[in-house]
C-alpha cells in the first residue's frame, strides 16, 4: 500500500507548538531562570497566530483542516495561552509551583486544542481532546504541596476520564453504523438514513461528552470545585481556551456530522443551554468565593453560547466565535485581578478595594460589567450579536429567556462592583503586581473597549 | 456617606451681603450667556457631537487628574459643564421652529457588518431635553460644590459622563447607538447612588439598577426584532415611515413598554424611585427626577407611538388608565410620608403620570402638555431637589418632623422653597400650571372620566405640598434648628437655584417661547399616529360593508 507523504503546511503552526512545548520540558533542566520559558511560549505562541491564516488547507486525507472556522478558534486559544502565561509568570513563582513543566504543559494543552479546532475526523477530535485534557490534569495538580489543588485534579481527571469514555463509546458507535470516522463521510451517510435509536444514543453520548467538557448543566458539577481548586492562573485558562476548543467541535460535529439530524439535536441543546443559564445565574448569585462565582459565571456564559449552537446557520456561528474571543478577554482579566490580589479568594476580600487599590478595583469594574453584558463593553456585542443571530433564526422566546438571566447575571458582578465602591475598607489586602500582570490586565481591559465601541475589528 | 458634621460658621452682621453680590453677578451671568451663544452661534462645529462628547472627555481628563486636587477637580468639571452648555446653546438660536423634520443631523457609517450608523439629529421633542441636560448638569457640579467631600475626582467624572451619556439618549437617531446610550447611562447612575448616596444607598443602587436592566433587555429583544423587520437597519427614521403588522406592534409595543415604563416609571414598576430618589445624593437626585426618567416618557413619544402608531393607540386608554392610577396613587402615598426626599419622590410618580396621561391623550395639548410638563417637572422637581440637599447640608436631616419654623431661621430659603412649591401644585403665572392645564385639557378631550380623576391629583398634590411646606416652615420652630446659627443660601446656591426660577415664571408668563419648539413635531407625530387609526377604522368600515 502506497501512502502518500502529508502535505504538512497547514499543520505547521501545531508542529511549532508540540516542539517547542517538548524543547522547553528539555529547557527546563538547565534553565535557572523558569521565566524565560514563559516568555519562549509567548513568543511561540505570537508566531503560530501570525502563521495561522497563511497555513490553510487540508492535510492527511482530509483529516486536518485548517480552515478559516478553526483559524478564528485556534486564534482565541493562543491569545488565551498569551495572556495565561502572561498572567502567571510572578504568580506560579509566588506559589511556588515554579516549574517549567508548567509552561511546557500549557503549550501541549493548547496543541490538543488546535487539533480539535481542525479536527475533520473524529479519531483527532479525540487525539486532540486527550492532549488537552492530560495536561489540564497535571496543570490543575501542580500545586503539589497544596490538598485543594491534588483535589481538584484528582476531580477533573476522575471526570474528564469518564467524559473521554463516552465520547469515545460514541464515536464507536458511530464509526459501528456508518463505517467511518469521517465527519462528512458520516454526514452524506445520514442523509440517507432514518435516525434510528442507535444512532440518536451515540449522538446524545457525544452531546454528553462535550457537555462535561463546557461545563453545561447537569454535567457542570465539577466546574466549580476544580475551577476554586486549580491555581487561579491555570482556572482563568481552563475557563476560556478550553471551552472555545470545545465549542469549535460542536459546531462541527453538528453542523456537519450530524446536519440531518438537525431538529433532534436541537430540542436536546435548547433545553440544555436553558438549564445551564438558569443554574449558572441563580448559583452564581449565593457564592462567597470568587472563584466558585466566577466557574458559576462561566457556565453561565456557556449557555448562551449554546443558543448559538441551538440555533444554528452561519450568523450564529459567526456570533459564537466572536463571543468566544471577547469571553476569553474579560474572563482572564477578571481572574487576573484575582491574582493580582494577595489574598483575593473571598468576595468579602474585595471591601473597599477602590480606596487602598483604585487602579485594580476600575479595571475589576470594567471586567465585571463587561461580563454582565452593559455597554459600551465587548460583553454587550458578543451578547447581542448571539440574541440577534438567534431571534433571526426564529428563536424570539429563547431570547427572552436568556436576555431575563442576563439580566439577572448582572446582580453577582455588581455584587463586586458594590464590594468595592461602595463598602467601607475592611484590611488592606496587598497585591503583587508585576509586569506580565500588568500587560495582560491592559491587554484585555483595552480590547473590552475596543471591541465595545468599534466591533468591526472582530466581525468577519 | 459618613457626612462629618461641620455647621457652616455664621456671619451674622453679613447675612444680606450674599444676596447683594448674587445680584451683582446676574448681569454678568446674563451677558456671558449672551455672549456665549452669540459666539457659539457663528461657529461652525458638529453641536450635537460635541455637546455628547465633550463632558465624556471631560470625565476622562477628570478620572486621570491626581488624587487630592479636588479643587482643581470642581473648577475643571464646572468649567466643562458651563462650556458644554454655551456650546449647546446654538441648539435655541439656529434651531428652525417650521419644520419636523430632524436638525443638527450628523450621520457617519459606525458597524458597517450590521448596517449600524452613528446617526444623531433632534427635531422640536428633543431639542429641550438637550438644553434642559447641559443646563441642570451645571447646577448639579455647583450644588455638589461642598457637599461631596470624598472621592471628588470620581464623583465629578460620573456625573460629566452622565451628562454626554443623557444627551446622547436624547439625540440618538440609530436604535443601537440609542441602546448603548441608554444602557450606558446606567453605569455612572449607578456608581452616583451607590457611593455617594444615603444610608440605605446599595440597596436602592442595586435595586434601580437590576430594575432598569431588566425593562431594558427586554426592549434590546424588541430592538432587535425591529431590526431584522425594517430589512436590517437601524435607522429610526426609517422605522418611523415603515409600517409593521398590526400583532407584531402590539408585541413590541409591549417589549418597548417594559423599558419605558420602568423609567418614568409607571404605576406597577415605580417601587424603584423612592428609593433611588431618596437615596441618591442630591445632584443624582436632580439628574434622576430631572432628565433620567423623562426618558421613559420621551421613548413612548420617539419609539412607540410614531414606529407602532397603531398599537400606540389600541393600547392608549390602557396607559391613560395606568397614568391615572399613578397620579391618584403618587399623590395619596405622598399624604402619609414622613421623609422629605421621599415625598418629592413619590410626588414625582404623581406627577409623571400627568405627562403620560397627556402623551396617550393623543391629541396637541395633551402631547404638548406632556412634553412642557416634562421639562416644568425637570426644573420643579430638580429644583426642589436642590433646595433639600442646601437644607440637609447644614442639619443632616432628611425627616419632616425635625424641621419646623424654618422661615424665622432661613428666609431667603424659605421664599425659594415656596416658589418651587407654587409651581409644584401648579399655581397659574409658574410652569406647573401651563403644563398641568394643557394636560386636564388634553386628558378631558381624550376621556371624561380620567379627566376628572387626574383633576383630583391636582387637589392632592396641592394637599400634600402644601402640608409640606407648612410643616417645615411654619408651625412652631423646632428648638433643634436654633443655635447652630444655620447659614441662610449663600450665593453659589442663589446662582445655582436662580437660573430655575427664572425658568418657572418664563414657562409660566410665557410658555409660547418652548411650545413654539414643539409645535410643528407634534403636529407631525399626530398625524403620523392618528392616521394609522384610522386607517384602521376605514378598514373596519369595508369590513362591515362587504
Amino acid at each position: 500500500m502506497n501512502i502518500p507523504y502529508p502535505d504538512l503546511t497547514p499543520v505547521i503552526p501545531e508542529i511549532i507548538m508540540a516542539t517547542v512545548a517538548s524543547l522547553l520540558l528539555l529547557a527546563e533542566l538547565v534553565a535557572s531562570n523558569k521565566r524565560a520559558l514563559g516568555y519562549i511560549g509567548i513568543v511561540v505562541a505570537a508566531i503560530a497566530i501570525y502563521l495561522l491564516p497563511a497555513c490553510k488547507g487540508e492535510s492527511f486525507g482530509g483529516m486536518f483542516i485548517n480552515d478559516t472556522f478553526s483559524v478564528y478558534f485556534k486564534t482565541i486559544c493562543l491569545i488565551s495561552l498569551i495572556l495565561t502565561i502572561l498572567i502567571s509568570l510572578k504568580y506560579i513563582q509566588v506559589q511556588q509551583a515554579d516549574f517549567g513543566e508548567y509552561y511546557s504543559l500549557l503549550l501541549f494543552s493548547t496543541t490538543g486544542m488546535m487539533l480539535m479546532a481542525s479536527a475533520r475526523d473524529f479519531i483527532i477530535v479525540f487525539l486532540g481532546i486527550e492532549l488537552m485534557s492530560l495536561s489540564l490534569y497535571i496543570l490543575c495538580g501542580i500545586k503539589k504541596h497544596d490538598p485543594r489543588s491534588t483535589e481538584a485534579a484528582m476531580k477533573y481527571f476522575l471526570l474528564g476520564a469518564f467524559s473521554s469514555a463516552l465520547l469515545l463509546y460514541g464515536i464507536s458507535m458511530v464509526y459501528g453504523l456508518t463505517t467511518s470516522t469521517d465527519i462528512y463521510r458520516i454526514a452524506a451517510y445520514l442523509r440517507q438514513t432514518p435516525p434510528t435509536l442507535p444512532l440518536m444514543l451515540s449522538m446524545t453520548l457525544i452531546i454528553v461528552a462535550f457537555s462535561f467538557k463546557i461545563a453545561a448543566v447537569p454535567f457542570h458539577m465539577w466546574a466549580p470545585d476544580v475551577y476554586e481548586g486549580a491555581p487561579t492562573s491555570v482556572t482563568a485558562f481552563m475557563s476560556t481556551a478550553p471551552k472555545a476548543a470545545a465549542f469549535a467541535v460542536l459546531g462541527r460535529i453538528f453542523f456537519t456530522a450530524f446536519q440531518a439530524f438537525e431538529p433532534y439535536w436541537t430540542t436536546i441543546l435548547i433545553v440544555i443551554s436553558i438549564l445551564t443559564m438558569a443554574v449558572g445565574t441563580v448559583m452564581a448569585i449565593v457564592q462567597t468565593n470568587i472563584k466558585r462565582m466566577l466557574a458559576y459565571s462561566s457556565i453561565a456564559h456557556a449557555g448562551y453560547i449554546l443558543i448559538a449552537i441551538a440555533v444554528g446557520g452561519n450568523e450564529a456561528m459567526n456570533a459564537m466565535k466572536v463571543y468566544l474571543l471577547i469571553y476569553t478577554f474579560m474572563n482572564l482579566g477578571a481572574f487576573g485581578i484575582v491574582i493580582l490580589l494577595d489574598k483575593g479568594e473571598n468576595i468579602s476580600d474585595y471591601n473597599g478595594l477602590s480606596k487602598s487599590h483604585p487602579y485594580a478595583a476600575a479595571l475589576m469594574l470594567v471586567f465585571m460589567f463587561s461580563l454582565a453584558g452593559i455597554p459600551p463593553t465587548a460583553g454587550f456585542i458578543g451578547k447581542f450579536y448571539i440574541f440577534m443571530a438567534a431571534i433571526n433564526a426564529g428563536y424570539t422566546w429563547l431570547v427572552a429567556i436568556a436576555v431575563i438571566f442576563s439580566a439577572i447575571s448582572a446582580y453577582f458582578y455588581l455584587r463586586i462592583i458594590m464590594n468595592m465602591y461602595m463598602k467601607p475598607l475592611g484590611e488592606t489586602v496587598g497585591i503583587t503586581p508585576s509586569l506580565g500582570l500588568a500587560a495582560a490586565l491592559f491587554i484585555s481591559a483595552v480590547m473590552i473597549f475596543v471591541i465595545g465601541l468599534a466591533p468591526s475589528v472582530v466581525l468577519f | 456617606m459618613g457626612h462629618a458634621s461641620h455647621p457652616v460658621e455664621t456671619e451674622a452682621p453679613e447675612s444680606n451681603f450674599p444676596l447683594m453680590r448674587t445680584v451683582a453677578m446676574i448681569p454678568m451671568l446674563a451677558l456671558l450667556i449672551f455672549f456665549g451663544a452669540e459666539v457659539a452661534r457663528n461657529l461652525h462645529y458638529p453641536v450635537l457631537s460635541t455637546v455628547i462628547f465633550l463632558p465624556i472627555f471631560g470625565a476622562v481628563a477628570i478620572i486621570l487628574m491626581k488624587r487630592g486636587h479636588d479643587t482643581l477637580v470642581r473648577w475643571t468639571a464646572l468649567l466643562v459643564s458651563i462650556t458644554t452648555f454655551l456650546l449647546s446653546l446654538p441648539l435655541y438660536t439656529n434651531f428652525n421652529k417650521g419644520t419636523a423634520a430632524m436638525q443638527f443631523v450628523e450621520r457617519s457609517s459606525w458597524i458597517r457588518a450590521w448596517s449600524i450608523e452613528y446617526f444623531i439629529g433632534v427635531d422640536g421633542i428633543s431639542v429641550l431635553f438637550v438644553l434642559l441636560s447641559a443646563l441642570l448638569t451645571i447646577l448639579c457640579v455647583t450644588v455638589s460644590w461642598t457637599s461631596i467631600t470624598e472621592r471628588t475626582k470620581e464623583f465629578y467624572a460620573a456625573l460629566l459622563l452622565l451628562e454626554g451619556l443623557m444627551i446622547g439618549v436624547f439625540c440618538s437617531l440609530d436604535l443601537f447607538l440609542f441602546y448603548m446610550f441608554w444602557e450606558a447611562m446606567l453605569i455612572p447612575m449607578y456608581l452616583l447612588i451607590g457611593i455617594w448616596g444615603g444610608p440605605n444607598r446599595i440597596y436602592a443602587a442595586i435595586k434601580f439598577f437590576l430594575f432598569t436592566l431588566v425593562g431594558s433587555v427586554l426592549m434590546l429583544v424588541g430592538i432587535i426584532v425591529l431590526y431584522l423587520h425594517t430589512d436590517r437597519s437601524f435607522d429610526m427614521l426609517r422605522m418611523m415611515s415603515s409600517h409593521y403588522p398590526y400583532d407584531l406592534q402590539i408585541i413590541l409595543f409591549w417589549a418597548f413598554f417594559a423599558a419605558f415604563a420602568v423609567k418614568v416609571p409607571m404605576f406597577p414598576v415605580h417601587t424603584w424611585l423612592p428609593d433611588a430618589h431618596t437615596e441618591a445624593p442630591t445632584a443624582g437626585s436632580v439628574i434622576l427626577a430631572g432628565i433620567l426618567i423623562k426618558m421613559g416618557a420621551y421613548g413612548f413619544l420617539r419609539f412607540s407611538m410614531p414606529m407602532l402608531p397603531e398599537a400606540s393607540k389600541a393600547l392608549a386608554p390602557a396607559m391613560m388608565v395606568l397614568s391615572v392610577i399613578g397620579i391618584i396613587y403618587g399623590a395619596v402615598i405622598c399624604l402619609g410620608q414622613t421623609d422629605l426626599k421621599r415625598l418629592i419622590a413619590y410626588s414625582s410618580v404623581s406627577h409623571m403620570g400627568f405627562v403620560t396621561l397627556g402623551i396617550f391623550a393623543l391629541n396637541t395639548q395633551g402631547v404638548q402638555g406632556g412634553i412642557l410638563q416634562m421639562i416644568n417637572h425637570g426644573i420643579v422637581t430638580g429644583g426642589l431637589f436642590l433646595l433639600i440637599g442646601i437644607v440637609y447640608e447644614r442639619t443632616h436631616t432628611r425627616r419632616i418632623a425635625d424641621y419646623g419654623g424654618v422661615a424665622s431661621v432661613l428666609p431667603v430659603y424659605s421664599a425659594l422653597f415656596m416658589v418651587f412649591t407654587l409651581a409644584a401644585i401648579g399655581l397659574p403665572g409658574t410652569n406647573g400650571f401651563i403644563g398641568e392645564f394643557l394636560i386636564l385639557l388634553g386628558g378631558f378631550t381624550a376621556s371624561k372620566t380620567l379627566g376628572v380623576l387626574a383633576a383630583t391629583g391636582v387637589i392632592i398634590g396641592a394637599a400634600y405640598m402644601l402640608w409640606l411646606y407648612q410643616n417645615i416652615f411654619f408651625v412652631e420652630t423646632n428648638p433643634t434648628l436654633l443655635g447652630h446659627g444655620y447659614r441662610d443660601v449663600g450665593m453659589r446656591e442663589m446662582l445655582t437655584l436662580l437660573p430655575l426660577v427664572v425658568l418657572v415664571f418664563w414657562i409660566g408668563v410665557y410658555p409660547n417661547t418652548f411650545l413654539s419648539f414643539m409645535d410643528v413635531s407634534v403636529q407631525g407625530l399626530l398625524e403620523r399616529v392618528n392616521s394609522a387609526g384610522q386607517a384602521n377604522v376605514a378598514a373596519q368600515i369595508i369590513e362591515v360593508v362587504k
